[in-house]
């Protein structure tokens, strides 16, 4: 188990090089650069800011420069934000984004989980429908119009929860919502189909056989296996959290990562760009780890 | 519900090919007298703030978001079956090197690196398409791959091996036809999910740039006047909402379908 775990956390290093030396070359090669502006500078305005960022020298020295940086445990200072370090940044936004994607990964699981499994247990049946409809529309659902509805009717008409910027826990609740619908509704699904196939195996049909209650039954044994193909999802959803997060602090004006993702990107801001991707890199890639750990938790049977 | 599916996708793709025809005003026709109205008999879904028509926006919208979704699963289909195909016939180094490679996009959330790719094939439709498309064939790849190591073990392609049938016509002819229904119902959940992430990339502003527009961009232009005029908002939203939900349900038909353990069809 520990040999396992130190394999797969050297595994994590090759992979986040290669992800962040793409996206270095990817950024520095796309037209625009982090200084330009309407008016131009005097050149030797120009000159100065180049020399003082490294600008000025080719792209692979610009890369060994801010490797050696990050070796050392800088990530550099930001080009948008004069003054501020990349990480002084990230270490404000980061808690934001956390909270968001934790809570709404919660929210998922839930009421993903048991709108699901009871949707499976009476199959069929009306609550089943229900269930069935609402997670269908849940993923069909652009996070886009559950978030102007959300403010639309909570805060524009009702005036109970501020529509954005961030006053406290109360502005969470929006988002929150907003990034958990889809993966509700993806839970649900999977949770359901998951069941139907779980209650039908021999186990299922032996503990009947003995008696036990149908709580029983339904917590103990079949959930618990059903659990697997969540798990397994459960990957794939930290990443659509994190590009949500994109627009919910956009949309909701939080002070998270995300926002300054996509603003960092759209100044060219390199070095925020470069720290972004490489904190979602490292939370990416450990919930990857987390989930495969699970699957032995939840099923003995699998050996890592 | 599934032939309001059918009905609804048939009907938007009518209105988007002929747009210039069915559309009651052209996109950019600016009525400055006529700004930000209600919907109305004129207006059936009002206007905007330069006094430009919903309705006929949101017919030209149907171009654009269309259009990426189709060529980007298209694409997506030709660069994930040629590399799913290669790995899962050869299997061996190729394999496991082209996996590598996908199970690096597979970790990455596929927004992020077309938002990056973007930076590079800059805004236009074509950085858009290239952009999502350089992400999605990922896992087209990963269940071509799956498919074809199943259809290689098969006796049918054993014989035309004995036979001397050259690699290429083995993979050409006796492969993909029989594993071409997974992936063409993979197909219904490949432009669903590309007409999403296009418009979510142009609501947050880093997709299509004016005076380009999808229903990305016209859901973003309307959140901005949101407070006194939802309409501009909601009626692009909705389409976009209508529009998913049929897709998913014309996918469910045909899974339904084509389940192999009803039939041989897979």
């Amino acid at each position: 188990m520990f040999a396992y775990l130190l394999k797969r956390l050297i595994g994590v290093v090759p992979t986040l090089a290669l992800l962040l030396t793409l996206v270095f070359f990817v950024l520095r090669l796309a037209p625009g650069g982090p200084f330009d502006s309407e008016r131009a500078f005097p050149p030797e305005v120009q000159a100065a800011i180049a020399q003082h960022y490294h600008l000025d020298q080719s792209i692979p020295a610009q890369f060994l420069l801010w490797t050696k940086d990050l070796l050392s445990g800088n990530m550099g200072e930001s080009f948008q934000y004069l003054g501020q370090s990349v990480s002084g940044i990230i270490f404000t936004s980061l808690p934001y984004t956390l909270i968001l994607g934790v809570l709404a990964l919660l929210l998922s699981i839930i009421f993903g989980v048991p709108l699901g499994a009871l949707g499976a247990w009476k199959q069929n049946s009306r609550f089943d429908r229900f269930a069935m409809f609402i997670s269908n529309a849940g993923v069909s659902l652009p996070n886009f119009l559950v978030a102007g509805l959300l403010v639309l009717v909570f805060s524009y008409n009702l005036g109970w929860l501020p529509p954005a910027l961030w006053e406290g826990p109360s502005s969470l609740i929006m988002p929150v919502i907003t990034l958990g619908v889809r993966p509700v509704s993806l839970i649900a699904r999977l949770t359901r189909a998951s069941m139907i196939e779980v209650l039908s195996e021999d186990y299922i049909r032996t503990a009947r056989g003995k008696g036990l209650s149908s709580q029983v039954i339904l917590f103990k044994h079949a959930l618990k296996n059903s659990c697997i193909p969540v798990i397994t999802v459960l990957g794939p959803i930290t990443a659509n959290l994190v590009t949500g997060s994109f627009l919910v602090e956009i949309v909701f004006q939080l002070p998270g990562m995300g926002k300054h993702f996509v603003q960092a990107v759209l100044n060219r801001d390199y070095p925020l760009v470069m720290g972004v991707t490489l904190v979602y890199g490292v939370v990416l890639l450990m919930c990857n780890l987390l989930v495969d750990l699970a699957y032995t938790w939840i099923d003995p049977r699998i050996r890592l | 519900m599934r032939r309001f599916s059918i009905l609804f996708l048939a009907l938007v793709t009518l209105l988007a090919i002929f747009a210039p025809w069915v559309a009651p005003y052209s996109y950019e026709t600016q009525d400055i007298m006529a700004r930000l109205e209600l919907p109305s008999v004129h207006h059936w879904m009002g206007t905007d703030t330069l006094g430009r028509d919903l309705f006929s926006r949101l017919i030209y919208g149907a171009q654009m978001s269309l259009a990426v979704g189709v060529v980007t699963a298209l694409f997506a289909l030709v660069l994930g079956t040629a590399v799913g195909t290669l790995a899962g016939y050869k299997g061996g180094k190729i394999d496991s090197l082209l996996m590598r490679l996908v199970d690096l996009f597979y970790i990455f959330p596929s927004l992020l690196l077309a938002i990056l790719l973007t930076l590079l094939l800059g805004r236009g439709f074509m950085g858009i398409f290239l952009a999502l498309g350089m992400t999605a064939w990922v896992t087209q790849a990963r269940l071509v791959r799956g498919q074809v190591l199943q259809a290689r073990e098969m006796p049918y392609v054993e014989s035309a091996r004995a036979l001397g049938v050259p690699t290429i016509q083995i993979i050409l002819r006796h492969i993909l036809p029989n594993i071409w229904g997974p992936i063409i119902v993979s197909l219904t959940v490949q432009i669903p999910a590309n007409i999403m992430s296009e418009s979510f990339l142009s609501f947050i502003g880093l997709g299509l740039q004016p005076p380009l527009s999808s229903w990305g961009t016209l859901a973003n232009e309307g959140f901005r006047a949101m407070h006194s005029y939802p309409h501009l908002m909601i009626f692009p939203s909705l389409v976009l909402f209508i529009t998913m939900l049929a897709f998913n349900s014309l996918g469910d038909i045909l899974r339904d379908r084509m389940d192999p353990r009803d039939q041989g069809m897979g």
